[in-house]
């Protein structure tokens, strides 16, 4: 399997990148803090006005090094991208099936199967690690009804009824998802999933975590070759990447909301690293967001089984190899799309 | 003789890849993919030093080019040979400026030392049937200049190496036109294929997705 490497992220809002030789250096005013060699690198994220310079720019399109542009409070803003590496009758393939109601079912079916089977064990992982904490009854209540959705969805070749399916499954999910956060219960809490702005910490947490997330699948997505903007369960949207998205759906749990309990429970985090806004709208501060990359970066270099193919892999890897198997299915071969499937 | 538009010429250097693995070949030259690994790269390196179509030697009653555009209609195949050296022989043909008789002798530049399988050779012959339908002549050598050996080995060109490359390259033609990528044929090659990780060649040989679906949602 390919080689992760690593991201670098730009917290630092007055600093400007520039290319030198194969270098990228992060400059703040006329000074150089650091330099770092591109062939290192996977992808370089900044948040806040950091400026990059077109030669940089350049460079890291032509080596497939994803450059994104972030607001300082994680929105997604601006990516640059090279030249098409583009395989014209994948992609075609991909619209004919999205242009399809029953073949995007298809698709998109094993995707929430994906999304259900994880969520499922995140809470039975939850019943048996913490016994005595959680309330075992209650949520087992919620995994015998993903599990009974789950083979329901099998034969589901509507895309209105995967979404109902879909929709009641997580009112289920997320009904239990504060009884998952274990230490800091005064200050974390979950009562239901706010966006735009996220109302609480823990939203603020899951948000920046999905955007982390949809990142790397867009970039995933892109370099297979598929477009990540033309979807199956998500339909075309100008602006959305609604093929990262649908691709997200079975790694949300399993990925983000794992990531942003342990964040919450190891204590890597306080209560006190966020400001509430006159609105009750919730921020990050610096010094927390930099503390969420910093173990975002960590998790992605762990080490798990993937489920289908039975290698070892690390985390991070982990859209891109379900990008790769996406495009093995739309080009013919696999018999299906093979979700992630956690335990 | 069907006419080719030259938009539609294959890539010479393709039929190396296509002897090398079909599937590699397709995923190159129809797909348009690409990854460099560590031999693609010194392989970039090399042919920097063979790519420099302005410098031109002459030696005695030798010719070096380099960085030659080369095609065969007969084929529809374009490309670019390395180094060729014009030999003046008086069984050559003459050469638009020079005076004289020549016999072109292409080189082409490899890393690493001579293989086993005939992928590099195959390059060289579709080289040649190139050079003598553009220049009306015959080839009989040709040489490979492997970098890791710093030597050149030659090469004699047979009625059967043409024949083989033809066949080839209608067989290339053939899934070009389809838009077709063969699946892969999984072998030791596998290990030293760049495209390895877009490839994935034993995917193909796991079980089929619908089980692994049905065994996890049984378990």
């Amino acid at each position: 399997m390919k080689k992760l490497l690593n991201t670098l992220f730009v917290t630092l809002p007055d600093t400007y990148l520039a290319l030198d030789g194969e270098n990228i250096v992060v400059k703040q005013e006329e000074e150089i803090l650091a330099r770092y060699p591109l062939h290192n690198l996977e992808a370089v994220c900044t948040f806040g006005y950091a400026g990059v310079s077109p030669a940089l720019m350049g460079a890291c399109a032509a080596r497939n090094v994803n450059l994104t542009f972030m607001t300082r409070t994680g929105r997604f803003l601006a990516r640059v991208i090279g030249e098409d590496r583009g395989n014209v009758v994948l992609r075609k393939e991909q619209y004919r099936i999205s242009d399809d109601e029953v073949r995007s079912a298809r698709v998109a079916r094993n995707m929430i199967t994906g999304k259900l089977y994880n969520n499922k064990w995140i809470l039975e992982r939850a019943t048996r690690d913490y016994a005595l904490r959680i309330d075992t009854e209650r949520i087992k209540k919620v995994t015998e009804s993903l599990g009974e959705t789950m083979k329901l969805l099998r034969d589901v070749e509507q895309l209105d009824v995967l979404r109902g399916l879909e929709g009641s499954a997580a009112v289920q999910y997320n009904s239990v998802f504060d009884d998952l956060i274990l230490q800091q219960k005064e200050s974390f809490y979950f009562y239901g999933r706010s966006r735009r702005p996220p109302l609480d910490k823990v939203n603020a947490l899951l948000s920046f975590a999905y955007t982390l997330l949809a990142n790397d699948m867009k970039s995933a997505l892109e370099s297979v070759g598929l477009d990540a903007y033309v979807g199956f369960l998500h339909r075309d949207r100008p602006g959305r990447a609604s093929l990262a998205l649908d691709m997200m759906e079975e790694l949300r749990g399993v990925y983000a909301d794992r990531f942003v309990l342990s964040l919450i429970n190891k204590k890597v985090i306080n209560d006190k690293g966020f400001y509430v806004k006159e609105n009750l709208a919730v921020i990050m501060d610096d010094e927390t967001r930099k503390k969420v990359l910093k173990a975002w970066q960590d998790r992605k270099q762990d080490k798990i089984m993937h489920p289908y193919l039975n290698e070892k892999i690390p985390w991070g890897l982990v859209p891109y190899t379900q990008a790769l198997l996406l495009a093995r299915y739309i080009r013919g071969d696999l018999d299906e799309y093979p979700p992630f499937l956690w335990k | 003789m069907k006419d080719y538009n030259e938009g539609d010429y294959l890539l010479l250097s393709g039929i190396q890849h296509f002897n090398f693995c079909r599937r590699q070949w397709a995923l190159i030259h129809i797909e348009q993919q690409w990854e460099d690994n560590v031999r693609t790269i010194e392989g970039d390196h090399l042919h920097r030093k063979a790519d420099q179509p302005a410098l031109r030697e002459k030696r005695g009653d030798k010719l070096v080019v380099r960085a030659l555009p080369v095609q065969s209609r007969e084929l529809g195949i374009t490309g670019i040979c390395d180094v060729v050296e014009f030999i003046r022989d008086p069984a050559g043909v003459p050469l638009a400026g020079e005076e004289g008789l020549y016999l072109p002798f292409p080189v082409e530049y490899k890393r690493g030392k001579p293989k086993r399988n005939d992928s590099d050779h195959s390059q060289l012959v579709a080289q040649v049937i190139c050079l003598e339908e553009m220049l009306v002549c015959d080839i009989h050598k040709a040489y490979l200049y492997y970098d890791e050996i710093k030597h050149r080995v030659e090469v004699i060109i047979t009625a059967a190496d043409r024949e083989r490359v033809r066949v080839n390259i209608q067989e290339m033609r053939h899934y070009f036109e389809r838009n077709h990528t063969p699946k892969a044929k999984a072998g030791p090659h596998c290990q030293s294929c760049s495209l390895n990780n877009i490839c994935v060649p034993d995917i193909l040989n796991k079980r089929s997705v619908s089980s692994y679906i049905e065994s996890r949602l049984n378990e």
